[in-house]
């Protein structure tokens, strides 16, 4: 039987206060703890640029804007000479490289996992792809020098040249070991599982009706992917490869350990080369003057201006295009 | 017929719209192998290569005084990679997991989605610049805090990798704290229990899983870390040595430096390490993934 309840008469005033003492202050507590953790990490963010671009300072005085058009690396001459050139030059032919390798097999994989994939393969298939990502780019380094280098030299370099060879960037000694085309294939490894689990997430977001409708209409599923798919997700897809840009742009060591760290830069593909991230990494401990150590941050800022503004432009993309997916919601 | 019509004979064309088709899919299949293949491959070579110097010796050892190498091991190694990721993890589990709070507690949707733009960005940097940050920050200041300013030290480097961790556990966090059901959170305030002891009681018990995996995988990707190590962490003793006010040696930088030398004897410690390394990195980042996919199938439960 439920129980009845009488009609209760509170006298005004008498109520306790439902808010004690201890809870305003663990409230108040809570609330100051976790905004100052959430402020903190927005403060990193721009400390990383303030110490940068005031350790660079020094560098910027002297080497001015000259420093992204001149090609010495001299740490003998008058005092220390520097302009990083090839560096960027050597950073944006390898991460372009990686990206026309890495972009069209990420697409595919991306495809085969939300389209031809069943669920039962999809997750362990996407996992090991996943894992490619987890290993460590000191790892693939190792590998790259030791194992694909060597094959690169001896088989693939050769194969290209002896067809290709009449192109500039495939001229030159095939059997070079450090070159920038190794470091290409390695910044592919390890763009293609960035850019292929983005692809996947995005795919498998295209409304299955779309896809139905499209199969319904007589397509094949190629027809589908083509006209459907890709279409209705494509700024998605520019900013998934352009994050994988961002990831090739900044890796310094796996590259570090493949390209040779030789400037100038040769015109051929098969030559040595280096990179911004790679020169880095490279003189850290070589680095004894004032001047090469702010020279090196002045190297470190470029490269933060540069992968910021990239990973700034695909998160603009990602967002206009949730919005439009979303209709703002 | 009339104009506009449809014909439904078959255009002839059908048979080349199928192998179109049949070859994309191929590709795409192609493709997919084509990336597990690859994976494969670097796991045998380290796995090939290393197996033969590990022993137990490998482990507790240090590297061989000896000029030409020989059978050392990477005892100081791995008891500084120890030190350095339990610093990043002291520093960045703490924060991450606070900001997360901040942001699925407190914070209004459009703050909310500028932090988590901010914790992209700081994700999107490159690590070496990472480690150049801390190196101007700690190592080449004038000012040493706390004994630990104006030179190369494991809390210098646990502080870059902390950088890297930050990004991760937070983004990690804010997913799992989104699946925890709003109903719990209502009956807990409807019982009249204040926010505080509802996110400390409810919320956090709820997602306690999901943090612990999110965490575990940010481990996993700052033990593998060699960059911001170079300018942070780099110049150590060969000894094992537990003070985090000393620079350290660690596995990642022992690949790096092994790898880059000319000693034979040195590649295979190389080839070692790095089995070592990537052993723990995939068992703990697979275990991590399976226990999360478990988690959020439980929470998804409940709704």
């Amino acid at each position: 039987m439920l129980a009845r309840v009488e009609a209760v008469s509170i006298p005004a005033g008498t109520l306790p206060r439902t808010r004690k003492v201890g809870d305003r202050i663990g409230d108040g507590l809570l609330y100051g703890l976790t905004a100052l953790a959430a402020i903190l990490g927005v403060l990193v963010v721009l400390a990383i640029i303030w110490r940068v671009a005031d350790g660079a300072w020094p560098a910027i005085k002297i080497f001015k804007l000259g420093f992204l058009w001149h090609n010495v690396w001299n740490v003998n001459l008058n005092g220390g000479t520097f302009g990083a050139r090839d560096l960027i030059i050597g950073t944006v032919v390898t991460s372009f490289g990686a990206m026309l390798l890495s972009a069209p097999i990420s697409i595919a994989i991306g495809l085969f996992l939300s389209e031809l994939a069943s669920p039962a393969v999809r997750a362990p298939i996407g996992t090991l792809i996943d894992m490619l990502a987890a290993v460590p780019s000191v790892v693939i380094g190792l590998w790259g020098i030791y194992v694909l280098a060597p094959f690169d030299a001896n088989h693939v370099a050769p194969g290209i040249h002896a067809v290709l060879g009449w192109i500039p960037i495939f001229g030159g000694d095939p059997h070079t070991e450090s070159t920038v085309f190794t470091a290409i294939i390695v910044l592919t490894i390890m763009t293609i599982p960035i850019t292929s689990s983005i692809c996947r997430e995005l795919f498998i977001g295209v409304p299955s009706e779309l896809e139905e409708g499209s199969i319904g209409l007589g397509a094949t599923r190629w027809e589908m992917v083509k006209t459907v798919v890709v279409p209705s997700v494509r700024g998605g897809v520019v900013a998934a490869i352009i994050l994988g840009l961002g990831r090739a742009l900044g890796e310094a060591i796996a590259v570090t350990q493949v390209i040779g760290n030789f400037i100038p830069m040769e015109r051929s593909l098969f030559g040595s080369g280096d990179t911004m991230a790679s020169r880095l990494a490279n003189q850290y401990q070589g680095a004894s003057t004032d001047r090469q150590i702010a020279a090196l941050i002045y190297l470190a800022l470029v490269l933060l201006v540069i992968t910021f503004v990239t990973n700034f432009a695909a998160q603009r993309i990602v967002k206009r295009f949730e919005f439009q997916r979303t209709g703002g919601a | 017929m009339e104009p506009g019509a449809i014909s439904l004979r078959a255009s002839g064309r059908g048979r080349r719209r199928l192998l179109v088709n049949r070859v994309a899919e191929g590709t795409a299949v192609l493709a997919a192998v084509l990336a597990i293949v690859v994976l494969a491959i670097v796991i045998w070579s380290v796995g090939s290569r290393g197996i033969g110097a590990i022993n137990l010796d490998f482990f507790v050892k240090g590297p061989s005084s000896d000029f030409f190498g020989g059978d050392g091991g990477i005892a100081p190694a791995l008891v500084g990679s120890l030190l350095l990721v339990g610093v990043a993890t002291l520093i960045a589990l703490p924060t991450g997991v606070l900001t997360a709070i901040f942001v699925s507690e407190f914070a209004s949707v459009s703050i909310g989605r500028q932090i988590r733009l901010w914790l992209d960005v700081l994700n999107g940097f490159p690590s070496i610049v990472i480690g150049i940050f801390v190196f101007t920050l700690a190592v080449k200041t004038k000012v040493p805090v706390l004994g630990i300013g104006h030179h190369q030290s494991a809390v210098a480097g646990g502080f870059a990798l902390a950088v890297i961790m930050l990004p991760l556990v937070a983004r990690s966090t804010m997913e799992v704290l989104r699946l925890v059901p709003n109903h719990l959170r209502e009956a807990s305030y409807a019982l009249g229990v204040s926010k505080w002891q509802t996110v400390l009681r409810v919320v956090l018990p709820t997602s306690f899983g999901g943090i612990l995996t999110g965490t575990t995988l940010a481990v996993a990707r700052a033990a593998g870390e060699t960059a911001p190590l170079l300018f942070t962490c780099a110049i150590a003793g060969q000894i094992v040595d537990w003070n985090p006010t000393h620079s350290v040696q660690s596995i990642p930088l022992t690949i790096y430096l092994d790898s880059e030398s000319a000693d034979p004897a040195l590649h295979q410690q190389a080839w070692a390490a790095a089995f070592v390394l990537i052993l723990f990195v995939l068992v703990t980042s697979l275990t991590a993934r399976l226990l999360l996919e478990r988690s959020r199938k439980k929470l998804g439960l409940q709704r």
